[in-house]
């Protein structure tokens, strides 16, 4: 037992003492600690966006969704290298108008490119609620992991609280820079647990992973296919779509795709990043080994499958090997999502309602708002109860309506003018809260319609009606303006 | 301006390929690597996409004018 937190705590110490020390007695003003000064090469730029990629909700969730949905779980595989695809054209737009513009955050994007500081706002809040619950989760994961590894010598709400801490103290030093250093050591070591987990599980229960495959396969018929109804084949491609352009709006992704040192290195960090994916086959291996070998996990308890099939396998060293590569999956994306979520805040709401901040004063704020928002997003995680799943399921779809007007404004003409955006993002935001809230499918608003159109990801309904929106909106304003133009022009004539 | 349309054509294939065969690919039989077909579908759809990026990073014209900063 006291070798495995000595193995954790090892590793926090490591991941605290390269966090710090990655500020290399460098200045710190608001452009390197949110963005690394524009100067990460394709290496940083990829350990950043896979460690926001691969964070402990793959980790537990994917084991936990290979172990209860079985076949559908294949979309996760495919999702990340689609959006990968898409990040090799989006990105590189991105960062060319960031870097000409100096922005170091998605809100600074919108309000620049809709030329409207309250458009900032909004997306800043939007933005901040969305990543809000993702930033719990992680936590919430980090406590889960380490108080099983550790078997229960640290609570789970004692592991919250110190990862909180930690993330906080080399947030606030080293911001986005701490982020990459711990990422490094990180990705290491979750890729070879990850893959030794994935190849020794199945091998030791079952001999090989195809003879697991077939025992689930004979135990559990249809098991590890699409069914028909439900999570069907439209849901898997409407789902993987979905999820594939939805993670390009996460605005804790802009902090990576700015930090870039040129539009090359964020095209060559994506090459490698489809194979880098494929860690999560391995962890849905883990998944399937336990469905028999550790079987009767319902709900919440799905997500420890992978813990649970490790304990009842490994001597405790490797049990604490595995808390500490949970502990650091936890703190690398929770750290981007920390100073992602206190830069918007304070450029994008403080510096746009008091003008004469200085943007000395604006890092300041950032910085003193890091603990401010950790240790709030500690408590609630370990006050908060269940209600964080659906927190995060409205986190997601909140994220997804930053989406149309992103792209509409990477167009050479925007048809999009900031009351369209703005009034078409509330209105996807508040049908992702609405659908949420009341468990709302395709299947129960529109019961007349065919089953493989009931099965389609709900999201799509609050994207499609944010874009329809949006454009209607766009247009009558535009309208209204240009006839507005036609009077005065008229009354000088 | 080939190349360029050509790396548009290679970015679609993908979705195409990945997501356009569900109803074929969606069975246990036969295993390949060791995996479920339909799991072995998407890991071969990853592999290749990595493959195509490698691919339209060389022949995408961005990347030969040096750094257009």
């Amino acid at each position: 037992m006291t070798i495995a937190l000595v193995i954790i705590f090892g590793f926090l110490l490591i991941a605290l003492y390269l966090g710090i020390k990655a500020r290399k007695g460098r200045e710190m003003d608001l452009d390197q600690w949110a963005v690394g000064g524009r100067g990460f090469s394709a290496l940083f730029v990829f350990l950043l966006i896979a460690g926001e990629a691969n964070t402990t909700f793959t980790f537990l969730g994917g084991s936990g969704w290979a172990y209860g949905n079985g076949g559908p779980a294949a979309y996760m595989i495919i999702y990340l290298p689609l959006a990968t695809l898409l990040t090799y054209w989006f990105a590189p737009a991105v960062w060319r108008y960031a870097k000409k513009h100096q922005l170091v955050s998605q809100p600074d994007f919108f309000a620049s490119k809709y030329n409207s500081k309250n458009l900032g706002i909004l997306t800043a809040v939007i933005g901040a609620v969305s990543m809000f619950p993702y930033f719990i989760l992680q936590l919430k994961g980090l406590g889960i992991i380490v108080s099983v590894a550790s078997y229960g010598a640290i609570s789970s709400n004692a592991a919250i609280l110190i990862g909180a801490v930690s993330m906080s103290i080399y947030v606030m030093i080293s911001g986005i820079h701490g982020s990459a250093w711990t990422a490094a050591l990180k990705d290491i070591m979750i890729f070879f647990i990850v893959l030794f987990l994935g190849i020794y599980l199945p091998i030791h229960y079952y001999g090989g992973i195809q003879p697991m495959f077939e025992v689930v396969d004979a135990a559990k018929p249809g098991f590890l296919t699409i069914p028909d109804k439900g999570l069907s084949i439209s849901w898997f491609i409407s789902a993987s779509f979905l999820s594939a352009i939805g993670g390009l709006a996460w605005p804790h992704l802009f902090g990576p795709i700015f930090s870039s040192k040129s539009e090359k290195d964020i095209r060559r960090s994506t090459i490698m990043r489809p194979i880098y994916s494929l860690m999560l086959l391995f962890v849905f291996f883990v998944g399937f080994t336990a469905i028999l070998q550790v079987p009767g996990l319902k709900g919440a308890q799905m997500d420890s499958a992978l813990l649970h099939l490790s304990l009842k396998t490994f001597d405790p060293w490797f049990i604490g090997v595995i808390g500490a590569a949970g502990l650091l999956t936890a703190l690398v994306p929770g750290s981007l999502l920390l100073t992602s979520i206190c830069t918007s805040l304070s450029k994008n709401v403080y510096q746009a309602l008091v003008p004469s901040a200085s943007n000395t004063s604006v890092l300041h704020l950032a910085k003193y708002l890091v603990p401010v928002i950790s240790l709030v997003a500690a408590f609630i995680t370990i006050y908060g109860g269940n209600d964080i799943v659906t927190l995060l399921l409205v986190g997601y779809g909140f994220a997804a309506q930053l989406l149309p007007p992103l792209v509409f404004s990477l167009f050479k003409k925007n048809i999009l003018t900031k009351y369209g955006a703005a009034i078409g993002m509330i209105a996807g935001v508040i049908t992702v809260a609405y659908t949420t809230v009341t468990n709302a499918t395709i299947g129960t608003m529109f019961p007349a319609f065919p089953q493989a159109i009931k099965d389609l990801d709900v999201g799509i309904v609050a994207l499609i009606l944010n874009v329809v929106v949006s454009i209607i909106i766009s247009l009558v304003a535009g309208g209204i303006a240009s006839l507005k133009d036609k009077k005065a022009a008229a009354k000088t004539a | 301006m080939t190349s360029k349309v050509a790396i548009y054509i290679l970015g679609i294939i993908p979705f195409i390929g990945g997501l356009g065969f569900l109803p074929a690919v969606n069975k246990v039989t036969p295993y390949v690597l060791g995996m479920p077909f339909l799991f072995f579908w998407m890991v071969l759809w990853t592999v290749l996409i990595t493959c195509i990026l490698g691919i339209i990073y060389k022949i995408d014209p961005a990347n030969k004018e040096g750094d257009s900063e």
